[in-house]
């Protein structure tokens, strides 16, 4: 019990004191971190919940199941809380697609996603897709899930929880499932050998996980719980001593009543069993019939495996027999803090200087502007999202290719706006940086739909702590979120960390992926990034440098990753977010897009692309056009309004104190740009949209 | 007595639209009622629509296991006396499976679920579903599926040309014919058909999804339209 | 008495199968160029607890041709039979 709760994925021994540095409180949060995810207030007595999690290990290995069993987690701790999950979000992360088994492990996963989430009924609306050569023996899976709940029926660790009360067992039997899963997988480098690795992967059924939600949103609705948990990483022993230490109760545990799915299992493989699909009920005698009656109605087992009892211990019977008793809080809370050397590593200095811009001005634009528009990072991700069901539920406003993706809260006006980012280039290059611009273009895309930020969910994803330099990384990139989330008014609600993305001598970059969670009051004013129709101003709002450093510009066209990122004005990237969220809130803009990867010219062409509608644009400022275009500068946006507008939004922007260039107009088939480029926009549609089914064709 | 039109949506364990179909009823104006799979009982509603989802997971086959469920004897009495039945995906695929519509419904060419809009042509006004549409009109409507590729044997396809059994296929926006206009290799293009009397309709596509014009197109009102204005009219 | 049988389900003969396509455009690319018409069908395991082989059978044959099986498209064959204990 001891080894998997004390492993590094279930007690985040080597990450909790940097994590301690993370903003936690704000007007908005109800619940922060430490329970099963967080949740913020959206009005009408109404709360959001959601969490993002890796599933990178189990997926490198199985990537269909991986995948599968990793939104199937996600989802159940949104349930646990008392919420309907109402949308999934999934950044994914792999080696370049020119790779074979980099193909198999995308399209695995991408189907993955899709065959558990399309399954359960929570529409995937949002995530992102990266490619970079540190990825390939290491992909990086994280999930994210957003659900609904009346702030009153939030089941959190203020519930009472009463001596005497029993804990019930619902969901799938135990079987070997991922026996040492988090402890085997997601708590060492993955080496040769990884054959034998696969009993520890999970195998997900959907059809079981969608009963489940049924059944667990009646018995919260129909209060029928203490307390409900799920059961994830390090099975019944998490569930139950996590759920023991937050009542501050002890607990007793019957294994022998636990639905078992194999023959002769061991005490310790029942209770780290990680099958799927279970939850853990606390429920108080007098409602046992009830909670077995839904149980029974959707076709779940449920069986009464053990008690709450006086006292803090966690005592574990078996043939009448007692095989363990431990502290509750012992094994959940009090697991080791390990406060491992830091070193940043040698040789950064040099890619520091080795500023790409000093080449760029060599490279013709136009043979740049394909390569970056059709580069897998960039180009449309169509070929993914169309395989998930964006639909059900009914209430999706925006859908991929949005800035940020939109749900509308039924029974209201609002919409929750929610983004997954990471700069994981930026991140190998400046950690600090690359945890700041996670948490800043997230909250700028969803600002850019015309939401407020409000807060955000993480998952940190690195290699081998034991190494000084992944934990300088790890270090450093905390203290750029936290920076971030201050400056931007986003506390963390909780989130997840993912170390050991390593294998030999090959780490992944430091990866925080922040997912934030934005509310805008009337739907109907949310901001798309089409240029619809012609004779729109299009204005530039921020100011371009010459920031060619980790862009996506010097990967694709000088096959570098070096210089340093682009700087981040944290006072001026607050400043526009309220800008934008006042703009949409006053109707001024006609679309809003954010200049991220790729920069200007592909803010322009996605926006041109997305409303079939091409413009007219000179350059502001004086920089080389090449790097006008390409430069990646932070706190920019590409926004279009109607001429009556035009006075409107400068004034407003003015008023923001954000710098503006009117660069343009909308109109015609082409996409002009000062002389520089011109291109059709079907010419540009058509490599845009072909990047990527180009490449898995082989 | 509400005065309006109540429509049945049944729900199986897996199932995942049916709220959606729920709530589409009630926005065009119908009266919707819940229907538990495992009471044969149909509440006394006008029409049934079996809605999308993955009911029993899709394990076995899509639709397999569903149709042998205690609703589905009820369902198919209604449908035997005149009742509209609308099977929406998943419910295209129960009604094959159950014999109350001909043809089966197998894994997308492509192998993949495909979600995204698409241009269905209506073939035929002579359902409660299209009574208002005409044939030839052109609707957006979007599917979301893994196996929508509608297939039977040469006799079977034979016979639903031939007897005007086809209800949509998928087209061009101008309503042309096309293999690049087909998502899932469907045998003639074929998305919906009727059964011989005309009460029943299958179709793969997701009309209960577009009738909220905040949400996407509403190629689904007319349908839903077509089959609440024949109701009021006490016609079926 | 328990007997265990195997039910194989195949797609019938004539009709598309995209999973067998799929598949059998794949051996090239592994090396083997020899393989052709690949049919990818369903391989259903069950154990029947009956009076007599006889009784066994025709239940599965029930079965098959009800549930596992969906006529319109796929044909059965219900291969082995074997005892297994009581």
């Amino acid at each position: 019990m001891y080894g998997a709760m004390w492993s590094e994925h279930c007690s985040y021994k080597s990450s909790k004191i940097h994590l301690r540095r993370l903003p936690t409180q704000g007007e908005a949060v109800l619940v922060g971190p430490g329970q099963d995810a967080g949740a913020i207030d959206v009005g009408d007595g109404l709360a959001v919940v959601f969490k993002m999690e890796s599933h990178s290990h189990p997926s490198a290995i199985e990537p269909y199941q991986g995948a599968a069993t990793g939104v199937g987690g996600i989802v159940r701790d949104v349930v646990a809380m008392g919420a309907r999950p109402v949308a999934l979000f999934d950044p994914l992360r792999f080696g370049p697609l020119t790779d074979e088994r980099n193909r198999w492990l995308f399209s695995g996963v991408v189907a993955g996603i899709g065959g558990y989430g399309n399954c359960i009924g929570v529409p995937t609306i949002g995530g992102e897709v990266a490619f970079a050569e540190p990825h390939s023996a290491n992909p990086t899976i994280n999930v994210m899930c957003i659900g609904i709940a009346p702030a009153a029926r939030l089941v959190t660790a203020a519930r009472e929880v009463n001596e005497g009360s029993v804990l019930v067992l619902v969901g799938a039997a135990t079987g070997r499932d991922g026996i040492g899963g988090v402890s085997v997988l997601a708590s060492r480098t993955l080496e040769e050998g990884v054959e034998e690795s696969r009993p520890s992967v999970q195998i997900g059924d959907p059809f079981a996980e969608k009963l489940l939600i049924e059944a667990c949103l009646e018995l919260v609705e129909r209060d029928l719980l203490e307390g409900l948990q799920d059961l994830g990483g390090a099975g019944l022993t998490c569930a139950v001593s996590e759920s023991a230490a937050r009542a501050g109760k002890g607990v007793e545990l019957d294994l022998d009543s636990v639905p078992l799915r194999e023959r002769g299992m061991e005490p310790f493989e029942i209770l780290t069993s990680e099958s799927q699909e279970r939850m853990l009920a606390i429920v108080a005698p007098h409602r046992l019939d009830a909670v077995r009656e839904v149980c029974d109605r959707w076709g779940l087992s449920s069986s009464v495996i053990g008690r709450v009892v006086a006292g803090g211990g966690m005592r574990v019977l078996m043939a009448g027999q007692m095989i363990a008793e431990v502290p509750a809080r012992s094994l959940a809370d009090e697991g080791p803090e390990y406060r491992r050397p830091v070193s940043s590593p040698a040789g950064l200095e040099a890619i520091l200087e080795d500023d790409p811009a000093f080449s760029a001005v060599s490279v013709a634009v136009d043979e740049a502007f394909f390569r970056v528009l059709s580069s897998p990072n960039v180009a449309s991700k169509r070929w993914v999202y169309e395989q998930y069901d964006q639909l059900v539920q009914g209430q999706t406003i925006l859908r991929p290719g949005a800035d940020a993706a939109a749900i509308r809260i039924a029974g209201t006006l609002r919409a929750i706006a929610c983004s997954t980012d990471g700069k994981g280039r930026f991140g190998h290059l400046d950690p600090y940086l690359g945890g700041a611009h996670a948490v800043a273009e997230a909250a700028r895309n969803v600002a850019c739909v015309g939401a407020k930020p409000l807060a955000i969910t993480n998952c940190m994803n690195f290699g081998n702590p034991e190494r000084p330099a992944v934990m300088w990384q790890f270090a450093e990139s905390v203290r750029g979120m936290a920076d971030a989330c201050r400056a931007l008014g986003t506390p963390v609600t909780g989130g997840n960390v993912s170390f050991y993305n390593e294998s030999g001598d090959s780490a992944i970059w430091p990866t925080p992926v922040v997912g934030t969670v934005g509310l805008i009051e009337d739907y109907r004013l949310l901001v798309r990034t089409a240029f619809r129709g012609a004779g729109l101003s299009v204005y530039l709002v921020g100011e371009t440098a010459a920031e060619l450093g980790g862009s996506e510009f010097a990967e694709a066209l000088l096959g570098k990753v070096s210089g340093r990122p682009p700087g981040l004005d944290l006072e001026r990237e607050a400043a526009l977010h309220r800008f934008l969220v006042e703009a949409a809130g006053s109707d001024l803009l006609a679309s809003a897009h954010d200049c991220g990867d790729g920069g200007l010219a592909v803010a322009l062409a996605e926006s041109a692309i997305a409303g079939d509608t091409g413009f007219a644009v000179t350059l502001p400022g004086d920089l080389p056009p090449v790097v006008t275009l390409f430069s990646e500068s932070a706190s920019r946006v590409v926004v279009s309004v109607t001429a009556t507008k035009a006075d409107s939004l400068e004034a407003l922007a003015a008023a923001h104190g954000q710098p503006w260039f009117r660069i343009g107009e909308t109109g015609g088939p082409r996409m002009a740009f000062d002389g520089v480029l011109d291109v059709s926009v079907a010419e540009a549609a058509a490599a845009y949209e072909e990047a990527i089914p180009k490449l898995l064709a082989g | 007595m509400s005065g309006r039109a109540r429509v049945g949506v049944v729900t199986f364990p897996g199932s995942l639209d049916d709220r959606d179909a729920l709530r589409a009823v009630e926005l065009m104006g119908g009266e919707g009622v819940r229907l538990w799979h495992a009471e044969p009982d149909l509440a006394g509603v006008d029409a049934v629509i079996l809605p999308g989802g993955f009911s029993y997971g899709d394990y076995l086959r899509a639709g397999a296991i569903a149709r042998f469920a205690p609703v589905m004897r009820e369902v198919a009495s209604f449908a035997a006396r005149g009742g509209p039945v609308l099977g929406i995906c998943n419910g295209f695929q129960i009604l094959c499976e159950a014999g109350l519509l001909p043809g089966a419904l197998i894994r997308n060419r492509s192998l993949q679920f495909v979600c995204r809009v698409v241009n269905l042509r209506v073939e035929t006004s002579t359902t409660p579903f299209t009574s208002h549409l005409i044939a030839g009109e052109v609707l957006s409507i979007p599917i979301k599926h893994g196996e929508g590729q509608f297939v039977g044997s040469t006799d079977q396809i034979a016979r639903i040309e031939g007897e005007g059994q086809v209800v949509f296929r998928y087209c061009s926006p101008e309503g042309a014919l096309g293999d690049e206009w087909n998502p899932n290799g469907a045998t003639n293009d074929i998305a919906g058909v009727r059964s011989e009397e005309g009460n029943v309709v299958g179709l793969m596509p997701h009309p209960e999804h577009a009738v909220d014009p905040d949400v996407g197109p509403t190629g689904g009102q007319p349908i839903f339209g077509s089959l609440l204005a024949e109701l009021l009219a006490g016609v079926s | 008495m328990k007997r265990r049988f195997e039910v194989l389900v195949s797609l019938k003969p004539g009709l598309l199968d995209p999973q067998g396509k799929a598949v059998e455009g794949s051996l090239p690319a592994m090396g083997w160029t020899n393989a052709s018409n690949v049919r990818v069908g369903k391989h259903i395991e069950l154990t029947i607890e009956a009076d007599s082989e006889e009784a066994a059978r025709a239940q599965v044959e029930d079965m098959a041709r009800r549930l596992l099986s969906n006529p319109v498209i796929e044909d059965y064959r219900i291969l082995a039979a074997e005892e297994v204990g009581r």
